[in-house]
């Protein structure tokens, strides 16, 4: 394809370049602004960064995120995984229609539905266990509040879809006779589950992982209505300061968050870049 | 040759309330090289992947050196399997994909370095060993799946339509290459195809198999010469197929005329079918042939002319190296050994 | 491979427990008083705040059209690159997106006050100042930062499937440009279209921060009542439950809708 573009072309990308960068630039410059105003250009100060990083309430959340980030995605990834192999192998069409609809559920509904029905029901269950439990005269189950433990079972709600969505396409691309050579060639069908169908649907699992841990640490909707205010996670916490008051605090955040994603994505792309050019070299020597 | 290697008793298999397979019997011999040949939808490759333990049978036994080994599993059974696409691990390089059996049966790594290297040499890809099998060519990937299922010293080796997905010339090459390793090897390959040519070529017997039947059972000359019935005999090569009675041994009534033949053992007054293949007849002059017609056809095929003859209602094919120009009249002359009798088909 | 069709059985509880019982719950709550008793007079009483569903949908409209139309001709325009400027413009796309959007609505915020930067930068020209926060449009500008890549990068992906020789093939046929964008681009890209709405247009109709932060309490949208009868002063669950349930029925209508545009012969068992 032509890598050239006419000026037209050129102008336009700049222009929408500048509309989704100029925002994010302002932001981290006034991050280093002596002032608290966040127009008014005063000095250099690292101020708001040292406030940033001695607020209690703000490290407590990103670890929330990261525990939390971390257990679920996992959860979802040995659950999502599990879950493709059972759709593929299904033989009903009617019930696997029926189990993609359920899957496809989290990622279409509005996030705030299922935030609301989330609560709803943690709630309900909140308020049966106390029930069951004054019944019985004793403390027969658990009567948890939200906090981690809701906030996490939200999480690999709605991080299981994308790792089953990831898997699933790897499996049907998947040569069928190669789980059965391996049968052939001495393993166990669990054997060969592992050394072979495994290692052949990792990209789908990794894909589906990974973004399971993007979206979990990045979402804010369904985590505002499972946490507590003792027990958040960092985008929660965002925002009840961007509605609370203005502090040059977030200022300060996103230019780390820029950093970090920018950083990941570049190495990323380094990453893809190699590997593409040692395929290419690997192809090129059978020519 | 003489031991049965595996045995197949009645084997019938219902796939959806179908029954693909109707109650197969075989005997597969020692070092022998077998053939299934019959059309897609024949029972041919049911009945490789029952041998292989990855379909089991809904009748009948498969016995094994003599035991039955309906209920093992394929990663018990000493068979090992070349899939239609090869099958090759993709994540694996050459070697760990050869590697891969011997490693399951956890033989010392000196064992599998030596096994491999063997291998690797009977399929001529020596200096393969770290190369990534996706980037190699379907030859190539044929070999490797030939040597990740011989490293295991099979007793019988199973290759489903091995060289379909090759070009021609690389398919004539494997095929010779196949019968060599085969030989050298002295294992019995039990082999699967379409393609008649290939079957006729390589093996030591052939069976073909028509809608989960056994049509017939035979060396490539005795299917080629004394085909069973019309199917085989179109199935295997062109054929010009004349409905015909069986007057008395020795003497057919076919084309409005009687020939002396070399069959018996018919009825009298038998209806029958008679196949006499292309290159056995003779352009000769009207006068002296055995039956004469016109030339309606006639087609450049590289090694031979195809010329079709129009005869007594009849359209006969005859492979020659000579040309005859369209619209003469010419006669057509066979021996009584190419006139080949066959039983008629019962009605489908 | 036998046997695994079991595997999928924790997931199937999961989502029964998880997925479904929580939707049959809002359900129920809708549905009900406070007390438990059977009602429909909490979604009648939705139909009082349709001021607001019409608000949400006319802004989620106006967002979704924009996005479209500034990304559609930037996700073509990537289409066609080549190596190295393709893979830096689609990283440059995806870029903001990895950052939350509290933070880039927020960034908004401080561009956008009455003494934010921008009024700053006109005031040196001598112009404005502009009121700008607090207003519909910022609220649009708002989705439409936030929402932008979600639609650019579904249309990319469809672009980069068109191959270079059909349209080829149409000029060499005596398409103009515009001939071979109305015949030939459009046509194929359609799917991406239609995954680019949806994944702007519900984020977009059932938003409730985005609002809040750049429209101010003028503005108030869907979600934001839904967010006030859970957590806000309005305290009222039910009432909560029967706007969550309307705006689910709604969204999944539309989403419905749009899919018939394409057959779905290649997303087995989406929606509808």
């Amino acid at each position: 394809m032509k890598p050239s573009m006419n000026r037209t072309s050129k102008i336009y990308v700049v222009l929408l370049m500048l509309f989704l960068y100029m925002p994010i630039f302002v932001l981290i410059l006034f991050s280093f602004n002596e002032n608290k105003s966040r127009s008014v250009w005063t000095g250099f100060s690292l101020h708001w960064y040292r406030e940033l990083f001695s607020d209690q309430l703000i490290m407590t959340s990103l670890k929330n995120t990261l525990i939390i980030a971390v257990v679920a995605s996992v959860i979802a990834l040995v659950l999502g995984t599990a879950a493709a192999l059972g759709i593929y192998s299904m033989r009903s069409r009617w019930f696997k229609s029926v189990l993609m609809n359920i899957t496809y559920m989290p990622i279409l509904n509005p996030e705030i539905v299922t935030g609301v029905s989330l609560l709803l029901l943690f709630v309900f269950g909140m308020d049966a266990a106390a029930k069951v439990n004054g019944l019985l005269g004793f403390h027969l189950l658990p009567e948890l509040g939200l906090g981690l433990g809701t906030l996490i079972i939200a999480h690999v709600t709605f991080c299981t879809p994308y790792v089953i969505l990831n898997v699933l396409p790897k499996l049907r691309q998947m040569d069928r006779f190669v789980y059965e050579a391996a049968l052939d060639l001495g393993c166990s069908p669990a054997l060969a589950f592992f050394k072979v169908v495994i290692p052949e649907i990792m990209p789908g699992m990794m894909t589906g992982f990974l973004m399971a841990l993007t979206y979990s640490i990045d979402d804010f909707v369904i985590s505002y209505f499972v946490s507590s205010a003792t027990t958040q996670t960092l985008p929660v916490t965002i925002g009840a300061m961007v509605r609370r008051r203005i502090s040059p605090k977030i200022n300060a955040l996103s230019a780390i968050i820029f950093v970090v994603v920018l950083s990941i994505l570049i190495l990323y792309n380094l990453y893809s870049v190699r590997k593409e050019k040692q395929l290419k070299k690997g192809g090129e020597s059978f020519r | 040759m003489e031991n049965v290697m595996i045995g197949l008793r009645g084997i019938a298999v219902d796939f959806d309330g179908e029954r693909v397979l109707k109650g197969i019997n075989l005997d597969i011999m020692d070092k022998e090289f077998i053939t299934f040949l019959g059309p897609s939808g024949c029972g041919k490759t049911t009945t490789l992947r029952i041998i292989g333990g990855f379909v089991e049978p809904s009748e009948g036994d498969v016995f094994f050196e003599g035991t039955r080994i309906n209920d093992l599993p394929p990663h018990k059974r000493q068979v090992n399997t070349i899939f239609q696409r090869y099958a090759l691990f993709p994540h694996l390089n050459v070697y760990e994909n050869i590697e891969f059996g011997l490693k399951v049966s956890k033989l010392p790594e000196r064992e599998r370095k030596l096994r491999v290297g063997d291998a690797l040499e009977l399929v001529g890809l020596k200096g393969y060993e770290y190369r990534n099998v996706n980037l190699l060519s379907g030859g190539q990937q044929q070999r490797i799946a030939i040597a990740r299922a011989i490293v295991n010293q099979p007793k019988v080796l199973l290759l489903d339509e091995p060289l379909g997905a090759l070009d021609l010339k690389l398919r004539k090459e494997m095929q010779r290459e196949l019968k060599r390793i085969q030989q050298s090897l002295e294992i019995t390959f039990l082999y699967v195809t379409h393609d008649q040519e290939e079957a006729l070529t390589m093996s030591d017997r052939v069976v073909v198999m028509k809608d989960g039947n056994i049509l017939q059972i035979g060396t490539p000359q005795d299917i080629y010469n004394e085909p069973a019935n019309a199917f085989v005999a179109d199935f295997i090569g062109e054929s010009n197929i004349i409905d015909g009675i069986m007057l008395e041994d020795f003497l057919v009534e076919f084309a409005n005329d009687t020939f002396p033949c070399v069959d018996k053992g018919f009825e009298e007054n038998e209806r029958i079918q008679v196949v006499i293949r292309p290159e056995d007849i003779r352009i000769v002059s009207p006068d002296d042939g055995k039956i004469s017609g016109v030339v309606e056809t006639v087609t450049f095929m590289g090694v031979h002319f195809e010329i079709v003859v129009d005869a007594l209602g009849y359209k006969w094919t005859i492979h020659s190296t000579m040309s005859v120009p369209p619209e003469t009249i010419i006669g057509m002359d066979f021996t009584p050994e190419d006139i080949h009798i066959m039983r008629r088909m019962e009605e489908e | 491979m036998p046997k695994a069709k079991y595997a999928s059985l924790p997931y199937i509880l999961w989502s029964l427990v998880f997925v479904v019982a929580p939707l049959a719950l809002v359900v129920v709550f809708a549905l009900t008083t406070p007390d438990g008793g059977f009602t429909i007079a909490n979604v009648t009483k939705v139909a009082e705040y349709t001021p607001v569903f019409l608000r949400s949908l006319w802004l989620a409209v106006l967002a979704t059209a924009a996005c479209l139309l500034a990304g559609y001709p930037l996700a073509f325009i990537m289409s066609r690159q080549g190596g190295i400027s393709q893979r830096t413009l689609v990283m440059l796309i995806m870029l903001p997106m990895w950052m939350n959007f509290l933070l880039r609505t927020y960034s908004w915020m401080t561009l956008l006050e009455n003494n934010g930067i921008i009024n700053s930068l006109l005031g040196f020209f001598g112009l404005g100042p502009f009121r700008m926060i607090n207003t519909q449009g910022a609220v649009v500008l708002g989705m439409v930062y936030n929402y932008l890549p979600f639609m650019i990068l579904p249309l990319y992906s469809i672009m980069t499937k068109i191959d270079g020789r059909v349209i080829e093939a149409a000029q060499d046929l005596g398409a103009n440009s515009f001939q071979v964008f109305l015949r030939v681009v459009l046509p194929l890209s359609v799917p991406g279209i239609t995954t680019g709405i949806t994944m702007v247009f519900v984020p977009a109709i059932s938003t409730f921060i985005i609002s809040r932060m750049l429209g101010g309490g003028a503005n108030m949208m869907i979600g934001d009542l839904i967010d006030a009868q859970f957590l806000g002063n309005a305290y009222n669950p039910n009432l909560g439950a029967a706007i969550s349930l309307v705006l689910m029925i709604f969204v999944l209508l539309i989403m419905s809708m749009l899919n018939m545009f394409e057959d779905s012969e290649d997303k087995e068992g989406l929606i509808l």
